[in-house]
């Protein structure tokens, strides 16, 4: 992956990184060792869908502490056809231009630039009917 | 059968922004009051609500009035922290640990967006540590499944702001307009600047006490003091995780303490006369009418609409003037209800007063999640 992402485990280029209880049968996001649901230590790392529908979102037009990006920026909840909604940077910072349902992309951007160059990189989702 | 709890004083700092006061000295202001209230009892336990004041904090509180020595335990629950430290008092009292003990909350809150230790260095770095962009988004989900618009939302304000005129305890009393609520700056759409309560500081104390055989005049007990987190599974949950699962059933922190609380006093939301609730945000205070079960769902813009939950209304909501007016001191918000709640019931609270109160309920919902749900009773 170009740049350094923001934390390990959350992505791949193409992909959520999730977990997928085999006990239990529900998925969760970041993937975890423990089930957040049932409690059961059987989970198989899973890449999650791509794409998704948008289920909320607003525009953040300030920057929250700790974020050295720009704003402002887009906020919501996308649900994946795993049956998760998954908090997510939207790329879409005008919320009159989105819609319930809407159908959104999975997608790698960058946060900054490190004091040494190296990008820093985050997922986002992005409208699909744009890209 | 268990003793009852009874509501001996209470005391409270007015909520704001005092730069020459110590969060110490905001407690003893608050405390002093309460316990010259119910008549300067022996309390034999304290229970200290704060999320920021740090280590030993009720300690310091107690310490500045030369009444340490009995057991003093700070409680961290959020926005409910007084809350949780309320519950614990009367439990105890309850089971007979203790006659008398005492109830405070502190706090001084850093400024601007409330900055967690709860949220993951990563997740600041990426920008998901901003909270009102989560209140915005459990704004948007209501405005969705209630049919709640904007002026809704800014007519929540004009609603408390009217409250906390009269309120000396409030840090806002002047009334405004819907217009001026939606030409404030948009924080997260659809909340704009005005409809998001300030964090700021203050303090609230209550003392608790199994009721003397004999008393005179009216009193107050405590009916129910109950706390619930979160269940797993909601996305938009107080907890703000990261995920969560495409399934609407999962009730609220505030709904599980509800029933709770019903269940423990044995009564109905039908039976209240007086509510403060959680209004960090307009639709936080729409959406707390819907999961504390006072309106149907889907009604709670039709209640404010039709002016149920207004001064004078069937069931004034936030008489106080709410977060809203006052400001959200954390640690202190719970116990400042439960001041409020208390001075409606002993008929005291002059023109803000909501006439003949004698059922009320506080509710309390932030990080954790936490949600607290109190239920007090005047009788006779």
């Amino acid at each position: 992956m170009a740049g350094r992402p923001v934390h390990e485990g959350l992505f791949t280029e193409r992909h959520l990184i999730g977990g997928r209880c085999t006990s239990c049968g529900r998925h969760h996001f970041p993937a975890a060792v423990i089930c957040p649901y049932c409690g059961a230590a059987e989970i198989a790392r899973v890449e999650l869908s791509e794409t998704g529908t948008l289920w909320g979102w607003t525009a953040v037009t300030a920057a929250p502490p700790g974020y050295e990006g720009e704003v402002p920026f887009g906020f919501g909840v996308v649900e994946l056809p795993e049956g998760l909604r998954v908090i997510s940077r939207i790329e879409e910072a005008d919320p009159a231009r989105l819609s319930f349902g809407a159908p959104v992309r999975f997608g790698v951007v960058p946060l900054r630039t490190d004091e040494d160059g190296t990008e820093v990189v985050t997922y986002t989702f992005a409208p699909a009917d744009r890209t | 059968m268990t003793r009852s709890v009874e509501v001996a004083g209470i005391g409270i700092h007015p909520f704001g922004r005092f730069e020459d006061r110590s969060v110490t000295e905001l407690g003893v202001t608050a405390v002093r009051e309460a316990l010259h209230d119910a008549g300067d009892p022996h309390f034999q336990a304290a229970f200290c609500g704060t999320a920021y004041a740090g280590v030993a904090a009720g300690h310091k509180v107690l310490g500045a009035i030369g009444r340490t020595g009995v057991p003093i335990v700070d409680v961290e629950a959020g926005c409910a922290s007084g809350g949780a430290a309320l519950m614990l008092a009367a439990g105890a009292i309850r089971a007979g640990q203790y006659d008398c003990a005492l109830v405070f909350g502190i706090e001084k809150m850093p400024r601007g967006i409330i900055r967690s230790s709860f949220f993951e260095p990563w997740r600041e770095e990426a920008g998901l540590a901003a909270t009102p962009a989560y209140f915005a988004l459990r704004a948007q989900r209501l405005m969705r499944d209630s049919g709640i618009t904007k002026d809704d939302l800014a007519d929540v304000v004009v609603k408390n702001r009217a409250h906390g005129v009269d309120n000396p305890n409030a840090m806002f009393r002047s009334e405004v307009t819907a217009e001026q609520v939606l030409a404030s700056r948009v924080v997260c759409e659809p909340l704009h600047l005005w409809m998001l309560c300030s964090p700021n500081e203050g303090a609230a104390a209550v003392v608790l006490r199994a009721p003397p055989e004999q008393s005179a005049g009216p009193r107050i007990t405590l009916e129910a003091a109950a706390l619930r987190s979160h269940l797993p599974g909601s996305v938009l949950s107080e907890g703000t995780p990261l995920s969560g699962l495409a399934d609407d059933s999962v009730d609220p922190p505030s709904t599980l303490a509800a029933r709770a609380a019903y269940d423990e006093a044995g009564l109905g939301p039908a039976d209240l006369d007086v509510v403060e609730c959680q209004d960090t945000d307009a639709a936080r205070e729409l959406l707390s009418y819907e999961e504390l079960g006072l309106c149907p769902e889907g009604d709670a813009g039709k209640w404010l609409a039709d002016g149920v939950t207004r001064l004078g209304g069937r069931l004034p909501v936030n008489p106080s003037g709410g977060l809203l007016s006052k400001g959200e001191p954390l640690g202190a918000s719970a116990l400042a209800q439960v001041v409020e709640l208390v001075t409606q019931l002993r008929g005291r609270a002059g023109s803000r007063q909501v006439d003949g109160a004698r059922l009320a309920l506080g509710h309390t919902v932030g990080r954790g999640a936490n949600a607290s749900v109190v239920i007090l009773r005047r009788s006779p």
